[in-house]
């Protein structure tokens, strides 16, 4: 029972493409998958030559596919990119040390810089000692935080002018997917672009945004990719967990459902007249926030102060309590209140 | 018949952490992938089954091959094993 390829080039098919139904070759569906990445770059005018790129690689399998291809389109279509490497290791023992060494052997095999960074170097904090403070509760809420900050703090230590994730199709489902069911409005419209930029803040692209999961680990696995693939010790994003399965669920019964619902996100628009959180920049750290201080920051905040909840739930009160201290230390009340 | 399984992409984890797996099934008998799924369930599975299966299906997010192709290319459940098959299993829930 032998399948040939749908594009005709008389070899064996060896995989059925979720996207399209095609039944594919290894090497056309490299193509197909190498050109639609491709296409996604050029059409979106993600990079400009000269620019350096940030991969944020976590030695698991998007991100080491991302590095891989991106190398590989560069000189293939002379993108001019400068491309490095940038890790974060969270601090998590026995979760991070196997898929760094990965990351340093896609170091090696690409021959592209590594820069590795911690929550410790970054925070001052481990994510085991912050479990130690918080529990296992909530512990995600701050690692997802950190991290997002961190990929841009090291993008910025090392002059990049864009960093590049290797969120995936499946991701960016999943994403509208949560953002819709938590109605959180500014994300929803945010979270479907393929790169995201605000003032003061370097832009984040997505070069696999139409990229499904299923065709990213086939491509790491006929070529023989190195990746690494664990599970995070401390509890998973439970939340985060049900949209992924219900996105599998979906993806099972139809597999277009995937750039179906990316589309359905893309074309969504906010009508008239709804009041969005303003994009600004934290008084404390200076990077990005839609708020007087950065989440980050009222996080880190909490924990130096020994009351690591503090920042959990309803933030504003939080942030209410620390501006109030900031406040008394500060003369600078009138330009504060003009951003609340 | 001799039948050879690697489990990888996380999946290994359900298995012991042991990757490749070579079993021995009775000759005589018809076994279809189906069949496989529950044997390995009964056998090879030590923690969690339920992130493996989903009633008799693999869990959606785990990619299969047969003999080094997608197993939606040749029926699935319903593919016949032959002798000195071998069957990857891939897991893409598991996060990097």
């Amino acid at each position: 029972m032998v399948v040939q390829c749908s594009a005709g080039c008389g070899c064996n098919a060896v995989l059925k493409r979720p996207k399209t139904n095609d039944a594919l070759c290894k090497t056309c569906f490299y193509w197909a998958f190498e050109t639609e990445v491709h296409h996604t770059i050029m059409s979106t005018k993600m990079f400009q030559s000269g620019q350096v790129v940030a991969i944020g690689a976590s030695g698991g399998k998007d991100s080491t596919v991302l590095a891989y291809i991106l190398k590989h389109l560069n000189e293939k279509y002379n993108y001019g990119l400068k491309l490095v490497l940038l890790s974060i290791d969270e601090g998590i023992t026995g979760y991070r040390d196997d898929s760094l060494e990965s990351v340093k052997r896609n170091q090696e095999e690409y021959n592209l810089p590594l820069t590795v960074l911690s929550y410790k170097d970054l925070y001052g904090w481990t994510m085991d000692d912050i479990v130690k403070q918080v529990g296992r509760k909530n512990n995600c809420t701050f690692c997802g935080v950190f991290r997002r900050q961190a990929l841009e703090r090291g993008a910025i230590l090392l002059n990049c002018d864009v960093i590049a994730t290797g969120h995936n199709a499946d991701d960016v489902a999943e994403t509208i997917l949560m953002n819709l069911l938590r109605g959180d409005i500014a994300r929803l419209q945010r979270c479907t672009s393929h790169i995201t930029s605000s003032e003061g803040s370097l832009p984040r692209a997505k070069p696999f945004k139409y990229a499904y999961e299923k065709e990213i680990v086939l491509y790491a696995y006929f070529k023989k990719l190195d990746y690494f693939a664990t599970e995070c010790v401390y509890a998973p994003d439970a939340y985060r967990g049900h949209a992924r399965a219900l996105v599998k669920d979906l993806e099972a019964l139809r597999s277009t459902s995937i750039i179906d619902i990316i589309h359905a996100g893309e074309q969504l628009a906010i009508k008239d007249g709804v009041k969005l959180p303003k994009q600004g920049v934290c008084s404390a750290c200076g990077f990005v926030s839609s708020n007087v201080i950065c989440k980050a920051c009222v996080l880190l905040e909490g924990l130096n102060r020994g009351r690591p909840k503090l920042a959990i739930g309803k933030s504003n009160k939080a942030l209410a309590e620390i501006l109030a201290d900031r406040l008394a230390n500060t003369a600078s009340l009138s330009s504060v209140q003009d951003q609340f | 018949m001799e039948v050879s399984l690697n489990f990888s992409g996380g999946a290994e984890l359900l298995f012991g952490k042991i990757k490749q797996h070579t079993i021995s099934l009775p000759a005589e008998e018809t076994w279809s992938m189906k069949k496989l799924l529950n044997w390995i369930k009964d056998n090879l599975l030590k923690e969690r089954p339920e992130l493996f299966l989903q009633g008799d299906m693999v869990r959606p997010g785990i990619l299969v091959l047969v003999n080094n192709a997608d197993w939606e290319l040749v029926g699935q459940l319903d593919y016949l094993l032959q002798n000195k098959d071998e069957i990857v299993f891939i897991s893409t829930l598991h996060g990097g």
